[in-house]
């Protein structure tokens, strides 16, 4: 077993691939009895220092249904029979082989030197109705930003309050704008006539010719080269006032972030199609007015709970929804991302305006003000480099799947939009986005991780052939941060098995922790056009048939019940995603839900395996940080605990811990081992802070502190108020939970 | 015979309707068409036997109206035929009948009258010799009977047939064609005219009528003397007034009785070609052309150009009415200069006539309005309506708020009533004013306007003393002064809150246009200069008015000019569909506060657009976007919009070149002064409710279609200004001097102005640049100093001559500092029973500003033909119920004239001629809407320039003389070539350079040795002596060349 966990994880490091099966089940009926679908969780821009990029470009399989890229290992070749060495390769020979050609090369990265590299491009839309502190908080950001941005990258500035204001950062001395009234949807076309990016019927037909030139000409009035603009931008900002229009008592401010997002997309829609853009929205509250807005300015109605929700009481979401959606299909048929940075203590409509970031793979950051770290720090992560000085971002990527013939694609999970690619390879039963084996992925990041999902169909009474290898190949378009396009080709094949003959087989290539994190997209992914108990429904008898499946027991003896290695951690991966807010809206406002959701779908399967089961280490005199179970009786008094749930490192101290330090032990010469037990872990809270992405909340607490509510929340009952005396009393404490218990 | 000829006719004539539909065929058809030779002959001859009458006529001053006939035989026919008609039609028949024949003598009347006047050497010869009135009135009666009897035949049909029928028959129908539309009874007072020439003098003190008329002829000589007693006596001596009126006719009969001879003669001969070029003569003014202009007539108003015209009087002047016959507005000027300018003008008592408006006067305010703020067009009403019906005096006060005071008077008191309020008759809610009768001990009131009887509140009251009047009247305005301010409660204010000081906003086209002309440089440079001087309120430090900018072309720039910025922002708004203001604070600003800023931003102005391409603009987004910008600061004010072209740009008030001068003179023509599009007038409704006031400066290079642009300044009390093809060098000094009297002149805002009357008349109808939303509260969202707004009168009662009629104008608005203030005007005037009191206390200056404005508003619904006589008509009938009842009887073919209606027939004409009714080839569709709203705001002085220019003779006073230089009457015959003239109607100014002029003058002036090198154009006036224009700065120069 431990072959496959090596085998695994090596694979994960070259390919950045994780199989819910490494050996697949040779007949569609099997497959499908299996359970867990046939899956994978790809990281198409997994960082390789080791994979130096090929300069050349790659070979296509020349069967035009095919094009499969040429392929790592030779002895796949004969996996695509039609394959055939174009004369560019008549040279090969044993010493000369190209990288393709070459084993360890299974996933190889090509760039592409034709084609006219355009610039990164950056459209702040920032919204004005902010606190002074808040506003001038967000705007420091922004101005540090422009340090960090690649000097040739293009930058534009929108900013928003009950107008919508475009920044023309060409001129000198007067400061000019475009504005809009924040209440009227505009096409895109009214936008560009508007802002003067059309040009007249008759210049633009003789123009024709050169226009690919022209292209950034007629767009430099907004978008500008940050070396050319940094000084002016920065003063720019630095006067950005607040919204001036008053905002009578008990009313919101009104605020056009639908109108603002649609003008910011029609923006680059007009002038960039096509070229890495991203749509950075800094938004302080809900979208009150025109076109998407969320909740009235009325402060006595609340914006919608999911309680409204539910009883079909939100009167503005459908409708807001509808609006983003249409700006976030536009925006990814563009290529261009968009990032939401919402920062209130209210919500801000993220429900209605997730999809903007879901559909083009931009980002999405939630928290209570701009003036906090977590904002601060995590927009600057943003802008972090990779080893190679290189931002970690890629753009307008396209992902294409191809697979040999026994297999066909279900679909995919993450932040993607279907490209409507059919082909012989699709299948007709969808999991997740189907009907095509092509996605577009507009930002990425080397974490980015799509779950994608397969049907095995080959008839059972066509077996395949003893040995026989399935094959499958991702393909995946994108320009770099450094403007270049590059390919990324990642070819896997894995064996067949005959499940009647080698069900032991197949058991010990299960690989629980990425079934789990699939079976969870799949959840989640049904979550948000379900409602919540039908899909809990589903994932337990999902489970049951699982265990019905590959669980050894004697009926009617639930002790006889046993898992195998490969499964023994599923049923908890299950138990835990049951009561994550990635299914459970209760104590979640609509926007923390869609939140969650959003990095849920976008996070490797390290993280999201956090994010599905929280990570706990217990810290005590009796030896090094050791994890202990996510549970209720994992709370002593002597022990400190460091909870990571992704979105929030806690850090609780046990009663008695906290009462030593209460008593200023840890300043006492004598007792410096408790002071460096308290100091441990915040030393590891730090290491995780410093590495992730969004930045999480982070929580010191103690012992009966109001913030202790995010431990005991997580934490499995198994103490509650059923069975704390049959415990013997020894808490004083109750956890309640509201369903099954993972202990007992 | 002749008479016997035209005698039959008037028979047929007597039939109403034969005249009027028969006019060109049955008149033509069956008179002058056959026999047209030999009537037209018939009817010199007919004069010729008038004269020998003449004596008779004489006799028919005593006899008023029917002894004239008995005598002389054969104008007896004639004159009793038409006398009788009138006797037996009175109005409808006689009218009709006598239509023809009136029009016929009316146009004759007016040549002799106007001639003695014109020469008025000549006229003191002929006083000599014709101190027999007789043989004056023969003379008249000599003219009206060629008259007369040329009419005859015409009568019929020729009204209108004239122009078109053979010249030989027209000749004399031409005339009567014009006057036809007089129609009813106008004959017969022509042909008192004729006998009553006198009578004008005789009105006034005999030195006026020397001075109004000739005043060489002075009364003196004349009779005058005796008409002047039985002036008083008017009632009385029907005869003799109608003498005295006429004064101007006698003169001619003096002088000219050879002349007239061969007037009379003449005509027979120059009927036939000369008719037309004849005409024209006359439109310069001169009816002179008694028998000649007859024939004339009939051309003339089909060619009617005053100047151009010219060449073909000249030739034919023996055959014309003699133009120095026709009374002379200089004169009329001089006199009333002479006689009213000296002393002040105390408004104490009721009715009082005021002097002219061309006269300085002071005005002393005892209770009455100052002229300078209401003028009537007549100071005594018609107690009846019936009366006034068959007078046809319009009723009507051209009223001018808030008109400027010279700095002698003192403008209105502010009355504060504190938080009371004004008080105000609880019925008719008129204000408290001094016509207010306080009973019972000064515990009540009686209110002069409805005779409500109201409690006096006990903080208001006051002892009376013995004769009623209360002990305090002289200490209170209100109960001592015509005019008045109160300062208003917020009771007044919209939406009960006091009102913000008004802001101003600047709103620059910066199309290619107007960047390549340079204008907008050069408004730049001076609004930085200009801001210092916007309007302030009484002795504030600075103006309490704010400022904004804005510039546009196809899409609008807001400017951000806070006093916080180091720089200015500009914000566009591209989304001119559905316009708004893009920034609350920092667009409306305190000039002193933020002046770095501003003039940093007029500064960049130019040289941001220097290099646009742009030539598309918009119009109605631009004016909305101001509005919007004040209502969103919650205050009034004023847009200035510098505009160049036609708004063809996709947006609402987009509009379209319509200019088709192929529609002038046909039915459709009045589409041209209309407005495109209802956006407008919308709009326009927006902002007087808003109290936005929009001032329009068009500087276009081609149609823009002034008819509908000008409808927002237009409905909310703005002004227009119009300079075609801009050129910096050219027309910088006008543009600027302009802008700078725009920008600062005391304005009021978000006003409403409220006419109330006493019982028996109410105000009916308006004219002006405001807005009504009913039928009583002119509207205005700005009004200032030059805007004047005329009401008509009409009874709906009887008025009572004991009591008069009084007028009270009470106009609420917003003052530039802000304060909501209620300024009144009230006037008292005289009612009376006898129509001889209405036409002795006429303005005709009123009148024909009232008139003009009638007209221009008529050509918005009718054919500008139908306008024209209608305008005729009116005077005719007007002339003719005077000289029906009021003048003495005299010769059918002789005008008579009330004196103070003696320039209304010049006048008159003069309105017909302006290019709104009759526009020349080389009248712009524009030029004509743009005068059409210009007039329709413009006052008493205004048009009276306006009509009539002030033509001034350079070089017959000493260079260094510091007075103005002599006026010369407006007529191109009066032009001579040694000489140079200024000619100016308040709008253009033309200097006219002689073809012999002295070369010294022309190298001083224009620096070039000869005449022939003075190239046409504008040039920059040099400082050069004082000819009274050096201030006016340029002009035209009209070169003659002959």
């Amino acid at each position: 077993m431990a072959t496959y966990l090596e085998f695994i994880q090596q694979n994960e490091e070259r390919d950045g691939v994780r199989f819910s099966w490494n050996v697949w089940p040779s007949s569609r009926l099997e497959a499908t009895r299996m359970v867990v679908p046939l899956a994978c969780l790809l990281t198409p821009l997994k960082e390789r220092p080791d994979l130096p990029p090929v300069q050349y470009e790659p070979v296509l399989c020349s069967r035009p249904t095919c094009k499969a890229c040429n392929i790592d290992m030779p002895a796949l070749i004969k996996l695509f029979p039609s394959f055939q060495f174009p004369p560019a390769y008549g040279g090969i020979s044993e010493v000369n082989q190209p990288a393709e050609l070459m084993p360890q090369f299974s996933t190889i990265e090509y760039m592409i030197q034709r084609g006219a590299q355009s610039p990164l491009i950056f459209l702040y839309v920032v919204d004005t109705c902010l606190e002074e502190d808040d506003l001038q908080a967000l705007k420091e950001s922004l101005q540090m930003s422009l340090s960090l941005l690649p000097p040739d990258a293009l930058v534009g500035l929108i900013t928003f309050g009950r107008m919508v204001q475009v920044h023309e950062l060409s001129c000198e001395g007067i400061s000019k704008s475009y504005v809009f009234r924040g209440t009227k949807d505009l096409t895109a076309k009214q936008i560009q006539d508007m802002l003067g990016l059309t040009k007249p019927a008759m210049p633009m037909q003789q123009a024709r010719p050169v226009q690919p030139q022209e292209h950034p000409f007629a767009s430099t009035r907004f978008l500008q080269p940050v070396h050319k603009i940094d000084m002016n931008l920065t003063d720019l900002l630095g006067e950005l006032q607040r919204d001036p229009w008053p905002v009578t008592q008990g009313k919101r401010p009104l605020r056009s972030t639908g109108v603002a997002l649609s003008i910011a997309v029609g923006l680059l829609e007009g002038t960039f199609p096509n070229t890495g853009a991203r749509i950075m929205l800094f938004t302080g509250g809900p979208p009150t007015q025109g076109p998407g807005m969320v909740v009235g300015d009325e402060l006595k109605i609340p914006i919608r709970s999911w309680h409204d929700i539910e009883k079909d009481n939100a009167r503005f979401m459908k409708k807001a929804t509808k609006h983003y959606e249409m700006l976030a299909n536009r925006t990814a048929a563009n290529g261009h991302c968009i990032d939401i940075y919402a920062c209130a203590l209210d919500q801000t409509g993220l429900l209605e305006m997730k999809c903007c970031a879901n559909l083009t793979g931009g980002y999405m950051v939630m928290g209570d003000s701009f003036n906090t770290s977590l904002f601060k720090q995590t927009f600057q992560r943003i802008f972090t480099k990779d080893f190679n000085g290189d931002f970690r971002m890629a753009f307008g990527a396209t992902l294409d799947v191809k697979t040999s013939r026994e297999l066909k694609i279900a679909g995919a999970i993450g932040p993607c939009v279907s490209l409507n690619v059919k082909g012989p390879c699709v299948s007709e039963n969808e999991l997740g986005v189907g009907g095509t084996s092509q996605w577009k992925i507009c930002g990425l990041d080397p974490t980015s991780t799509l779950g994608i999902y397969f049907e095995v169909v080959n008839q059972h009474n066509a077996p395949i052939p003893q040995g026989g290898r399935g094959a499958i190949q991702f393909v995946t378009h994108y320009q770099h941060s450094s403007t270049q396009r590059r390919i990324r080709v990642t070819t896997i094949a894995r064996n067949w098995a005959d499940v009647q003959s080698q069900l032991r087989h197949i058991e010990a290539a299960f690989d629980q922790e990425a079934a789990a994190v699939l079976m969870a997209r799949l959840g989640v992914f049904r979550a948000e056009s379900e409602e919540g108990p039908d899909v809990l429904r589903w994932l337990d008898r999902q489970l049951i048939r699982l265990c019905q499946k590959f669980g050894q027991y004697n009926k009617e003896d639930p002790t006889s019940f046993r898992l195998s290695d490969s499964f023994s951690l599923y049923p908890q991966f299950m138990f835990h995603l049951r009561r994550s807010p990635f299914l459970q809206v209760f104590n979640n406002s609509p926007d923390e839900s869609s939140y969650y959701r959003h990095h849920f779908a976008r996070q490797d399967l390290t993280q999201s395996l956090i994010m599905i089961q929280p990570i706990l280490y217990s810290y005590s005199f009796h030896g090094p940080p050791e994890p202990v179970l996510l549970d209720s009786s994992s709370i002593l008094a002597d022990r400190i605990l460091l909870m990571d749930t992704f979105f929030q490192i806690v850090i609780y101290l046990g009663e008695t811990i906290a009462q030593w330090r209460k008593a200023g032990y840890q300043d006492m010469p004598e007792y410096e081992n408790f002071k460096h037990l308290l100091q441990a872990p915040l030393d590891d809270a730090q290491e995780i802070l410093q590495a992730r992405f969004p930045m999480p909340r982070y929580i010191n607490t103690e012992h009966g502190g109001s913030q202790a509510r995010f431990l005991l929340s997580k934490v499995n009952p198994s103490q509650t108020h059923n069975n704390l005396y049959a415990w013997g009393q020894v808490r004083n404490f109750q956890v309640f939970g509201e369903d099954a218990k993972l202990t007992e | 015979m002749n008479v016997n000829q035209s005698v039959p006719p008037v028979p047929s004539f007597g039939q109403p309707q034969p005249v009027y539909p028969g006019y060109h065929q049955s008149s033509y058809g069956g008179q002058s068409g056959s026999t047209a030779p030999t009537i037209p002959y018939g009817a010199y001859n007919g004069p010729v036997p008038g004269y020998q009458q003449t004596p008779p006529q004489g006799m028919s001053r005593a006899p008023p109206s029917s002894g004239a006939p008995p005598s002389s035989t054969a104008q007896a026919p004639c004159g009793q035929a038409a006398y009788g008609q009138f006797g037996q039609g009175d109005v409808q028949n006689g009218p009709s009948s006598t239509v023809q024949m009136q029009r016929l003598p009316g146009s004759q009347p007016f040549g002799s009258p106007l001639a003695p006047v014109g020469n008025q050497p000549a006229v003191l010869q002929p006083y000599g010799p014709p101190p027999t009135s007789a043989q004056v009135t023969a003379q008249l009666s000599g003219m009206q009977i060629s008259g007369a009897v040329a009419p005859a035949p015409p009568s019929s049909g020729l009204g209108y047939g004239p122009p078109t029928s053979l010249a030989s028959a027209s000749g004399s129908f031409p005339n009567s064609g014009l006057y036809g539309s007089y129609p009813q009874g106008q004959a017969p007072p022509l042909s008192q005219a004729q006998g009553h020439p006198g009578i004008q003098t005789p009105q006034r003190s005999a030195p006026s009528q020397a001075s109004g008329f000739t005043p060489p002829a002075s009364g003196g000589p004349r009779l005058p003397s005796m008409t002047g007693p039985l002036l008083p006596g008017q009632s009385f001596g029907g005869p003799s007034v109608s003498q005295p009126n006429h004064v101007s006719s006698p003169p001619p009969q003096a002088l000219p009785p050879g002349t007239q001879m061969t007037g009379p003669l003449g005509p027979l001969p120059p009927m036939h070609s000369p008719q037309q070029p004849g005409y024209q003569p006359q439109q310069n003014g001169s009816f002179g052309p008694t028998r000649g202009p007859q024939p004339n007539y009939g051309s003339p108003y089909p060619a009617a150009p005053t100047f151009g015209s010219q060449s073909g009087p000249q030739p034919l002047p023996p055959k014309r009415l003699d133009p120095d016959a026709i009374p002379s507005p200089i004169q009329v000027i001089e006199d009333d200069r002479n006689n009213r300018g000296t002393e002040p003008f105390v408004t104490g008592v009721r009715g009082q006539v005021p002097p002219l408006v061309t006269t300085n006067f002071l005005v002393k305010d005892q209770g009455n309005a100052s002229p300078r703020y209401i003028r009537c067009t007549s100071y005594n009403i018609p107690c009846t309506s019936d009366m006034a019906k068959q007078a046809q005096v319009p009723l009507a006060a051209v009223i001018k708020p808030l008109a400027r005071l010279p700095p002698e008077e003192a403008s209105p008191y502010v009355v504060d009533h504190g938080e009371s309020g004004p008080l105000r008759c609880n019925r008719c809610k008129a204000y408290m004013c001094p016509f207010m009768q306080f009973i019972e001990g000064g515990r009540r009131f009686q209110c002069c306007f409805c005779s409500c009887i109201n409690d006096v509140p006990p903080q208001y009251f006051q002892h009376l003393d013995h004769t009623g009047k209360r002990v305090d009247a002289y200490d209170r305005p209100e109960l001592s002064l015509g005019s008045y301010e109160f300062l208003a409660t917020v009771d007044y204010c919209k939406n009960s809150k006091f009102p913000s000081p008004p802001a101003f906003i600047f709103m620059i086209d910066v199309s290619y246009n107007a960047i390549r002309t340079g204008l907008v440089r050069l408004l730049c440079e001076e609004l930085k200069s200009l801001l210092d001087f916007l309007p302030r309120e009484g002795g504030a430090e600075e103006s309490a008015i704010r400022v904004g900018f804005v510039t546009y072309n196809k899409v609008l720039h807001f400017y951000n000019v806070k006093s916080s910025l180091a720089q200015p922002q500009m914000m566009v708004v591209s989304d001119v569909a559905d316009m708004f203001v893009p920034l609350l604070d920092g667009f409306l600003v305190n000039v002193n506060e933020s002046r770095a800023v501003i003039t940093s931003l007029l500064d960049q102005i130019p040289e941001m657009f220097a290099d646009t391409r742009e030539t598309e603009t918009v119009f109605v987004p631009v004016i909305q976007a101001g509005m919007e910008a004040l209502k969103a600061a919650e205050c009034a004010g004023k847009l200035f919009l510098f505009h160049t072209s036609l708004p063809i740009a996709e947006a609402p008030g987009k509009l379209k070149n319509r200019d088709d001068r192929k529609l002038i003179n046909t039915d459709k023509e009045k589409t041209l002064f209309q407005p495109q599009t209802g956006a407008y007038q919308t709009l326009a409704k927006e902002c007087v409710a808003q109290g936005c006031c929009v001032d329009l400066f068009l500087f276009p290079n081609q149609y823009v279609d002034v008819a509908t642009l000008s409808v927002v300044p237009q409905l909310t009390g703005g002004s227009v200004y119009k300079y075609a093809c801009f050129q910096v060098e050219n027309d910088q000094e006008r543009f600027l001097s302009d802008l700078r009297r725009d920008v600062q002149k005391v304005v009021g805002f978000d006003a409403v102005m409220r006419v109330r009357t006493s019982t028996g008349i109410r105000a009916v109808d308006f004219f002006g640049a405001f807005y009504m939303s009913n039928t009583t509260d002119v509207e205005l969202a700005g009004l200032d100093g030059d805007k004047t707004v005329t009401v008509e009168f009409k009874h709906d009662d009887r008025l009572n001559e004991e009591s008069g009629a009084l007028l009270q104008c009470a106009l609420l608005y917003t003052s530039c500092a802000g304060q909501r203030r209620l300024r009144i005007h009230n006037l008292a005037l005289n009612c009376c029973t006898q129509l001889a009191d209405l036409y002795r206390n006429c303005e005709t200056d009123t009148l024909i500003n009232y008139m003009a404005k009638f007209a221009y508003r008529g050509v918005l619904n009718s054919p500008v033909k139908a306008v024209r006589d209608t305008l005729i008509t009116q005077c005719a009938q007007i002339l003719a119920c005077y000289r029906k009842n009021c003048a003495s009887p005299s010769s059918a073919g002789q005008l008579i004239l009330p004196e103070c209606m003696k320039l209304l027939p010049v006048y008159l004409n003069c309105v017909l001629k302006s290019d709104v009714l009759q526009p020349g080839a080389e009248i712009t569709t524009d030029d004509r809407a743009y005068v059409r709203q210009l007039v329709t705001s413009m006052d008493v002085a205004e048009t009276n320039v306006f009509f009539y220019p002030r033509l001034l003779s350079l070089t017959k006073s000493p260079i260094e003389s510091t007075t103005e230089p002599p006026a010369v009457r407006a007529s191109e015959e009066r032009l001579s070539n040694g000489d140079m003239y200024l000619l100016e109607n308040g709008l253009n100014l033309f200097l006219w350079v002689g073809a012999s002029v002295q070369q010294g003058v022309v190298q001083s002036l224009f620096s070039v040795s000869s005449f022939s090198q003075i190239t046409s154009g504008l040039v920059r006036a040099r400082s050069q002596g004082n000819m009274g224009v050096e201030k006016l700065g340029q002009y035209h120069i009209l070169c003659h060349v002959s």
